[in-house]
């Protein structure tokens, strides 16, 4: 049969999707929402030192109906968990979440054998994009995570990676 | 001028407008932002672009391909009519805003109460989001609204009848011609009413908690209501109520220049008069009411309205007598004389 020649597509949206992936790794508007000490970082890192507003991801919106990125930071209780499941299903897609901190990625220290009143990571609830560790995560480690997620929306990095 | 010329320059007029109030809101926002981070000694949005600069347009992408969500329990007529009353009557007021001599869309005789008509209007938008939502928080938010833009707005139309009484019009073209230079501008004219500043600061006030603005924004105080009034909007609806936020700041400012600071008259005998000076005060007061936001705390509920109604009114209604004093026994002082 020789080659086949594929025709060219007369519409195209690799180039719109682009657009889209860059606008919104640029404007991740996360939600006003701390669960435990892990809040107290992100706090920290909105705050002056660190300033998450140089990449646009400063606007902590209170509605979930405004959110693009949920920052689970800290540990989830049993009891908190029908919430935080309601504020994830009430976010408009896109969506995105970062599991900041060990408890919100395994449970972390209160995770051991017998243990009756924590949720042993924020992805027993809902899919979880970026895994943050540490306990609690210095806030260039949540900066560093959003920077791996704009790389997720985008298949771009936007700084060289630093070399351990 | 025959018809057809002035179909067009409506036309251009009314793109024109839209454009400025869209591209405002959008650049109000990357200002307030870096407004914002300096005030807090941090940088603001500064990857995005130069100095931050592509971040509204990110923003704008984001917003407008976001899921539009309708809950299933909101009035469905509404929830979606809300956004476009709050933001219609904004865009619409800046048909009488004379931004220099010869710019300005529609000069007619009543500009003035034309702009406090639509002003209204803005508030009946907020009531119906808050309505439509059928969200307790929304519902408070709304009501809190209305409480505060009905307290607000008695101290300012009080100023501004003082005004119209100086100045012997309702056509902002006219009063600002009334002001050539920096002593005649009405914030400095003593010889008319000696509260004059006081009347400016009034008016100042007014229009800051009229547009929700903090230390007056108890209608979005996050720590009580979640998003206030917009709480159940996403995408787009959101960005209508904040561009219609925006527009009605720039109104407010826009009249504040226009009533007291001499409008698009050049303060400086060496510099020509025009659009720049408009536009140069405009964003001045823009940048005081950003600063307030970002220096004071919100208020209570309570704190506001005793302010409107223990404070704000009986100045503006001495302010009233006295200035009605001083036309009945100085007539060539004030007007436009």
């Amino acid at each position: 049969m020789g080659k086949e020649s594929v025709p060219e597509a007369i519409v195209r949206f690799a180039p719109l999707d682009k657009l889209l992936g860059l606008g919104r790794a640029n404007s991740l508007w996360p939600m006003t929402f701390g669960l435990a000490c892990c809040a107290i970082e992100m706090m920290a890192t909105g705050a002056a030192r660190f300033d998450l507003a140089r990449f646009g991801a400063e606007v902590f919106r209170p509605s979930p109906r405004q959110c693009d990125v949920m920052i689970v930071a800290g540990t989830i209780s049993k009891k908190m968990a029908p919430a935080v499941q309601t504020l994830y299903d009430q976010m408009p897609e896109p969506k995105w979440v970062i599991a900041m901190g060990n408890c919100a990625i395994s449970g972390g220290p209160f995770s051991f054998k017998g243990q009756y009143g924590i949720v042993e990571g924020a992805d027993k609830l809902f899919p979880v994009d970026i895994y943050i560790p540490g306990c609690p995560p210095r806030p260039e480690a949540l900066i560093e995570g959003i920077l791996e997620l704009e790389e997720k929306i985008t298949g771009k990095r936007r700084w060289p990676r630093v070399e351990a | 001028m025959n018809a057809s010329t002035e179909v067009y320059r409506l036309i251009a007029f009314l793109v024109g407008l839209i454009a400025f109030a869209a591209l405002n809101a959008a650049y109000l926002v990357w200002l307030e932002r870096k407004v914002c981070g300096h005030i807090q000694r941090r940088i603001g949005p500064k990857e995005v672009g130069p100095y931050g600069l592509l971040q509204p347009i990110a923003d704008g992408i984001k917003l407008m391909t976001k899921q539009v969500m309708l809950p299933p329990q909101v009035d469905p007529v509404l929830f979606r009519i809300a956004p476009a009353l709050v933001l219609i009557p904004a865009v619409m007021s800046f048909v009488v805003i004379p931004f220099s001599e010869n710019l300005v869309a529609r000069e007619i005789n009543v500009g003035l109460l034309m702009v406090f008509a639509f002003a209204s209007v803005n508030v009946l938008g907020l009531l119906v989001g808050g309505w439509g939502s059928a969200n307790k928080y929304a519902v408070i938010s709304a009501a809190r609204c209305v409480s505060q833009n009905v307290a607000y707005e008695i101290p300012m139309l009080i100023t501004v009848i003082t005004m119209v009484m100086i100045t012997g019009t309702m056509n902002l073209n006219e009063i600002v011609m009334q002001q050539p230079d920096i002593t005649r501008w009405y914030v400095f004219r003593f010889t008319a009413s000696p509260l004059a500043p006081v009347a400016f600061i009034i008016f100042f006030i007014c229009s800051l908690a009229e547009t929700n603005r903090a230390p007056f924004d108890l209608g979005e105080a996050e720590s009580e209501l979640i998003a206030g009034f917009h709480t159940e909007y996403s995408g787009m609806g959101f960005g209508l109520f904040f561009m219609g936020e925006y527009a009605n700041i720039v109104i407010g400012t826009s009249l504040a220049t226009i009533l007291f600071l001499g409008g698009w008259q050049s303060p400086v005998p060496f510099i020509p008069g025009g659009w720049w000076w408009f536009l140069a005060k405009v964003y001045f007061l823009i940048f005081c009411v950003m600063w307030i936001r970002w220096t004071y705390p919100r208020t209570t509920l309570w704190g506001l309205l005793n302010l409107s109604w223990k404070i704000l009114i009986p100045i503006s209604l001495l302010n009233l007598l006295l200035t009605g004093g001083m036309l009945k026994l100085m007539p060539l002082a004030g007007g436009a004389g």
